[in-house]
């Protein structure tokens, strides 16, 4: 065990050397370098994690509407904030509504309209379909997000969100640093909310909902405030992704987007934050980056590896993720959070291992 | 018992009745402030069921629930039940009250369960501390960004406080499924203290126990009276138990309510012998 003071220095030194590995991304690589696609999507998609574990691995509610939820966000952050200047141009075959115009708000002002659109939205349809369970919860809210996908692209709508046209020109933080303070200042939130009174709650109607109601906890309040604040915060992940990429449409979002932070939330393990934050970086970096090789051609002198063309690096990636599932079914953390007493421990288990080998020679 | 004796809890005329099974028939019962109450009968009498019915899990198909003299279930054949309804006093009440199970422990009323149900990836200090949430004052803003302080240290010292009360202070921070057996009885127990409430309902805290933790049981039990002037409503198979710390005692069979009365009168009574104690009975004298 380490003592309380050891503890707080270990956990500020590595978070002034995250900070420092985030700010040495930003410093030193050029704009289109792998490195910063990986820590900026990571980051988008780590918060989209959290917020999905907040509601499936947290309270329990098995629920797939993220990519819905992802959906309102970005549209009502892309119509919000699309330069008037630019509208025309969006808009250039439906024409634009008349109260959209002039509209224009900062960044700041968008992301919480978006995640308060998505959280209202979320308490409409909590309503009537939080009183289902498991199963059932997954397939309603499967229902709703893609309603929403295909609600946002018909043609009653075109003058607002341009139809299947999709939203361009959509602007982002000048900072490559301001999606980081988003992404840390929303995860944080629902850390403190987590181990807070309500967290505690969640967790007791995740672990037993019978028991959890006989000690007084009101069920359909409290599944209801954890879909909203994770529909909340999934709509402000959709919001940075729109501003990642600049462009979005009705496609953008689909049900796959919802399997991916899914199983980014499998592999980190249902109900850690930090399993999702870290498997969110290691999913990312290795869909992105590291198995990128596999798409190219390879030559040994003249000999042509076979299967290794473009889309090969998913077969991979697939596989990989049925292994995780397959031996590491409870994920990288497990339920457990990352602490530094396990760190010490399994590094103190390393050494007396190889104390025990040195004398057994 | 004072003169002043004071209904915490009165079940009057309920029926409860699933299709055209009568699980609990025209059950009267009452427990007085202070007291013990045993319910006790065969298996399948509807003890559970009773308790369902009390705790709110269930509605009952008729009759009332009165907690501290206000009425606080109330039910009559509706619906499909309407030409199904099999019990008495049809036709007498004509309001539906069904709180669901957490209005009624806010009510004051905490229950265990017949196979227990803890929150099992949860420390046990921590399952207390969940229990705990009812009776915040804080409200979603201020428990998160931690304007609550002072509150949650409350929390975490009547925790505390309560563990130390049962006897399970020095295992606060393991799991509490690697408890001993007997150990999750009192942690259940606890953990239902925590809500702070006036009667404590427990459904056969001795099941699975070997006579010598169904005595420590026995011997908690009445600490738990004394110590926070509780008044205790329990199912319960063990006699010794039931028999030595019952005030009163009430016996179901097949729904209905054969006997009720202090224990002596109980264990001379020839229809619960007949009944339920039968050679259980000789087997004590």
């Amino acid at each position: 065990m380490l003592s309380k003071k050891t503890k707080k220095i270990c956990t500020a030194a590595a978070l002034v050397a995250l900070a420092a590995v985030i700010v040495c991304v930003g410093q030193f690589t050029k704009s289109t370098s792998m490195l910063r696609t990986v820590f900026q999507l990571g980051a988008i998609y780590a918060l989209l994690a959290v917020s999905m574990n907040l509601c499936n691995g947290f309270t329990g509610l098995f629920s797939l509407g993220q990519a819905g939820f992802m959906t309102l966000g970005a549209y009502t952050y892309a119509v919000l904030t699309i330069p008037s200047a630019s509208r025309a141009g969006v808009y250039y075959l439906y024409g634009v509504a008349p109260w959209l115009e002039k509209l224009e708000l900062p960044i700041p002002a968008a992301l919480l309209a978006a995640g308060l659109v998505a959280a209202l939205f979320a308490y409409l349809i909590g309503l009537p379909v939080l009183r289902l369970k498991s199963d059932y919860l997954a397939i309603a809210t499967l229902g709703f997000a893609e309603v929403v996908r295909i609600v946002t692209a018909s043609s009653p709508l075109n003058r607002v969100t341009n139809g299947s046209l999709g939203l361009t020109m959509i602007p982002g933080f000048k900072s490559y640093y301001g999606i980081f303070a988003v992404v840390i200042g929303c995860i944080a939130v629902i850390v403190l909310l987590i181990n807070s009174t309500y967290g505690r709650a969640f967790k007791a109607i995740r672990d037993d909902e019978i028991a959890a109601e006989a000690m007084g906890i009101n069920l359909s309040k409290h599944k209801q405030m954890s879909f909203v604040i994770s529909s909340f915060f999934a709509a402000i992940g959709g919001a940075l992704m729109a501003m990642y990429m600049g462009a979005i449409s009705s496609t953008t979002f689909t049900i796959a987007v919802t399997y991916f932070i899914l199983l980014i939330v499998v592999i980190g393990g249902m109900g850690s934050v930090t399993g999702s934050i870290l498997s969110a970086l290691l999913v990312i970096a290795s869909r992105e980056w590291w198995l990128r090789f596999l798409d190219q051609p390879l030559y040994f002198g003249t000999f042509r590896v076979p299967l290794l063309k473009t889309g090969f690096r998913m077969v991979i990636f697939s596989v990989i993720l049925m292994v995780v599932v397959l031996f590491f079914r409870k994920g990288i953390m497990g339920e457990r959070e990352f602490s530094w007493d396990a760190i010490y421990g399994f590094f103190k288990k390393l050494g007396s291992k190889k104390k025990t080998e040195v004398q057994a020679k | 018992m004072s003169e002043a004796v004071r209904n915490v809890l009165k079940v009057e005329n309920a029926t409860m009745q699933f299709g055209g099974v009568v699980a609990v028939d025209n059950l009267n019962l009452e427990v007085n402030e202070g007291e013990i109450v045993s319910l006790i009968g065969p298996n399948g009498a509807g003890k559970t069921t009773a308790f369902n019915v009390i705790t709110g899990v269930y509605a009952p198909s008729n009759g009332r629930v009165y907690f501290n003299g206000e009425c606080i279930v109330e039910n009559y054949p509706r619906g499909k039940m309407k030409k199904l309804y099999k019990g008495e006093h049809a036709g007498e009440y004509t309001h539906s009250i069904e709180p669901t199970p957490d209005r009624i422990t806010q009510m004051g009323m905490a229950r265990t369960f017949q196979n227990i149900r803890l929150w099992k990836s949860q420390t046990v200090l921590d399952n207390v501390l969940m229990a705990k949430h009812m009776r915040r004052t804080s409200n979603l803003f201020s428990a998160t960004f931690r304007l609550n302080k002072k509150e949650e240290q409350r929390q975490h010292d009547e925790a505390m406080e309560l563990l130390r009360v049962v006897g399970l202070e020095n295992v606060k921070d393991e799991l509490a499924t690697s408890l001993p057996y007997g150990k999750q009885r009192r942690l259940e127990i606890a953990r239902a203290l925590a809500t702070e409430p006036k009667l404590l309902l427990l459904d056969e805290p001795a099941a699975g126990m070997n006579p010598q933790e169904t005595q420590e049981l026995t011997q908690f039990i009445g600490e738990i009276r004394e110590n926070f002037h509780m008044t205790v409503l329990l199912i319960e198979h063990h006699m010794d138990l039931v028999m030595d710390i019952s005030d009163r005692i009430y016996v179901l069979d097949f729904g209905k309510l054969i006997a009720s009365g202090v224990p002596a009168e109980i264990q001379n009574n020839a229809r619960v012998i007949d009944a339920y104690l039968g050679v259980a009975n000789d087997a004590e004298n």
